[in-house]
């Protein structure tokens, strides 16, 4: 079975999407770190503002350009570093408000956008706007061509399309008919609609108060100068997803429901006809054979240890084979829904992942092969 | 001060929020206290948010929806679905039929309602707000002592408790602008409505809960009433054991051998997971309360009893 090293292999855009809490910027960063030990520029975007990662990563914190990771850290960890690393945190609010300035057909357009105050204290709630953001600067970063591999980590969405159809969102809403008429609302549209336009802007003038609905107007009548720019942009974008040079990778946890979760984003990222890469199951515990029904662990344990000892070491591996047998049907159901792309299991070990040597650590499962990984595993090389 | 003072508080709250980074038990958490307050006699309801659908699943039933549906003694569900909240608000708000239906009708309203940043946020905040009314704004609904909310994961949570003030601020005057103060004065009164923190025992869990209660308690003003921190493992060996299990290790093969080692790593988890329990402690000044890791490959019914008796 494949490794993630396969799943990259001649690609330059690797995106990570998965549901919150399953470990997804955690593996980015083992990924891109991964990538560029081997000798790769590679730059990793996270959104997650994971301060200890950013302290591991010898970086102050994460800002909105990319930073280099110093190499030195990688060799304190006995690892050489062969390429380079550069991490940034997304800041959805501050690539808004670039790309604001950047597709405002005009100053005075950009200002009232910028200074308009639905704008302003509402951008982050706009429909997908973060998705949309964390699109836009993986764009950005790959048109300047400064990076051999782009990883991207998205934010935790319990749709997996949420980013893909963000910049769609963003723009139909605005070039919609009935958009159109709530921005001019007087003139020959509305006569032609008819006066029940014009009455509904009554009755919602009356539920909501007159200055929030000009606020709004105002808002959209601005935003609707940009239109033409974001559609051309989010063409563009979607061309770079759909593109055999990006890959695809579902990360997920062992569970039943985050399981599920990765059949349905890997079913939907194919329909959409996206390249999707594989899966990576983090936090797996592996499966030992051990028949515990004979008591024949039981006994072994007993000319090892003494008798009290014994039995809670006993009752200790029960627990563990029920979560690791759980495991194992678990991910053998994503892989027979996957057939024939890579799941790629990662243990779960013993201490917490948020350090550059525990990132290494997975690093070593994500480019093993399946045979190297259940030795690895085996010996216990967590 | 720690272990059994709070949760009576807690539950005697109309309103509790369950929050919490990604994936650290919040849905799971949030039934367990449905079914802790139903346990009480309390007329519970447990709202999901986001089109999730957890308490169905657990329950058994055919998916609750816009529906307030019983899923056991004394408890109820359901599922808040933005649209439909918006629509019985106009219907609470316009008496008269036919200026309701021009709305709806309206292709303008339409599209406004989708596009509004931040809108869905609000009427499903106005929607748990009336279910925590006394007197239910909906017409022959039974009232209930407690609603608890499964609330958004930290990013979006944070901005989703906001949404009322800040629909306070946008609109200055009107109807929105006296209802949005009354949704922000009801959250934010520490009388009716509390907040559970959901951790885990990991280091980005507790670094999220503690900037969490920063902000819920200062910028916001809520009352955060506790923090679970979820998933504890049992602490089943000693350090003297840990060095008896490191020595007979060498000499043990097979599935011994990967008991003893599935033993040590139990004991470095467990270790690790008590530092940072010792490190959230630190951090946040609310009562902290742990839960124990559930050994079952699911968690259903049984479990989350448990895990409610659990929560006091």
């Amino acid at each position: 079975m494949a490794s993630v090293a396969e799943i990259v292999e001649g690609r330059g855009i690797c995106i990570c999407a998965g549901s919150g809490g399953v470990g997804k910027t955690t593996t980015s960063a083992a990924l891109a770190a991964g990538l560029a030990a081997r000798g790769q520029k590679v730059a990793v975007l996270t959104i997650d503002p994971a301060k200890r990662l950013a302290d591991s990563l010898g970086l102050e914190q994460l800002e909105n350009t990319p930073r280099q990771v110093d190499p030195k850290l990688f060799e304190s960890c006995g690892v050489e570093m062969k390429g380079e690393l550069w991490a940034m945190m997304l800041d959805a609010k501050a690539t808004f408000d670039e790309v604001v300035r950047n597709h405002a057909p005009d100053a005075e357009t950009r200002d009232r956008i910028l200074e308009n105050r639905i704008y302003r204290q509402l951008s982050n709630a706009l429909a997908g706007s973060q998705e949309y953001m964390a699109m836009e600067k993986l764009f950005e970063i790959h048109q300047e061509g400064r990076y051999d591999f782009l990883v991207l980590d998205t934010p935790p969405s319990r749709n997996a399309l949420d980013f893909l159809d963000a910049p769609k969102r963003l723009t139909q809403f605005i070039e919609g008919r009935g958009m159109q008429m709530f921005m001019k609302p007087t003139g020959v549209a509305a006569r032609v609609v008819g006066r029940g336009s014009s009455m509904a802007m009554g009755v919602l003038k009356r539920i909501t108060g007159l200055d929030l609905i000009s606020d709004l107007q105002e808002f959209f009548q601005a935003f609707s100068g940009m239109v033409e720019g974001f559609r051309e942009r989010a063409k563009r974008v979607s061309e770079l997803l759909a593109d055999p040079a990006t890959t695809f990778v579902v990360v997920c946890g062992p569970q039943g429901e985050p399981i599920e979760e990765a059949v349905y984003f890997h079913r939907k990222l194919v329909e959409a006809q996206l390249p999707v890469g594989g899966v990576i199951v983090n936090k797996v515990h592996y499966e030992t054979e051990a028949d515990l029904a004979s008591g024949e662990v039981q006994s072994d344990l007993s000319d090892l240890l003494d008798e009290e000892l014994a039995e809670r070491v006993a009752r200790n591996f029960a627990d563990y084979q029920a979560l690791a047998e759980r495991d194992a049907r678990n991910v053998e159901h994503l892989q027979r829904e996957l057939q024939p792309k890579a799941v790629i299991r990662i243990p779960y070990l013993d201490e917490d992942v948020h350090d550059l040597e525990a990132l290494l650590k997975i690093d070593r499962y994500l480019f093993a092969s399946e045979e190297q990984r259940e030795e690895l595993a085996a010996s216990g090389a967590a | 001060m720690e272990q059994s003072a709070a949760l009576p508080e807690l539950l005697d709250k109309r309103l509790v929020f369950v929050t919490g980074k990604g994936g650290v038990g919040k849905s799971t958490i949030s039934i367990a206290l449905g079914l802790a307050g139903a346990a009480r006699g309390k007329r519970t309801i447990v709202c999901e948010v986001g089109g999730q659908e957890t308490a169905s699943r657990v329950f058994r039933r055919a998916e609750v929806g816009f529906h307030e549906v019983e899923v056991a003694d004394n408890l109820w569900a359901i599922s808040i679905d933005p649209d439909q909240s918006l629509r019985e608000y106009l219907l609470l708000q316009l008496r008269v039929r036919a200026m309701r239906d021009l709305l709806v009708r309206s292709r303008m309203f339409n599209y406004l309602a989708a596009a509004t940043p931040g809108l869905k946020e609000l009427v499903t905040i106005g929607k748990i707000w009336e279910l925590a009314q006394p007197d239910r704004r909906v017409k022959k609904a039974d009232r209930y002592d407690l609603v608890i909310v499964d609330a958004p994961a930290t990013g979006h949570g944070i901005g989703f408790l906001q949404t009322p003030r800040t629909f306070a601020g946008i609109a200055r005057v009107g109807p929105i602008h006296s209802q949005a103060q009354e949704l922000d004065r009801f959250i934010t009164d520490h009388e009716a409505t509390g907040v559970a923190i959901v951790s885990l025992p990991e280091e980005m869990p507790v670094n999220e809960s503690a900037s969490l209660e920063e902000q819920l308690t200062g910028e916001i003003g809520m009352a955060v009433d506790r923090i679970y921190m979820n998933a504890l493992y049992p602490e089943r060996f000693s350090n003297d054991d840990a060095e008896q299990l490191e020595r007979a290790l060498d000499q043990a093969d097979g599935p011994a051998r990967a008991a003893v080692r599935a033993a040590l790593s139990e004991h470095r988890r467990c270790r690790s997971q008590r530092a940072q329990l010792q490190r959230l402690k630190r951090a946040v000044s609310s009562p902290v309360k742990t839960l124990p890791f559930i050994f079952r490959p699911s968690l259903d019914v049984p479990s989350l009893e448990r895990l409610a008796g659990a929560l006091v």
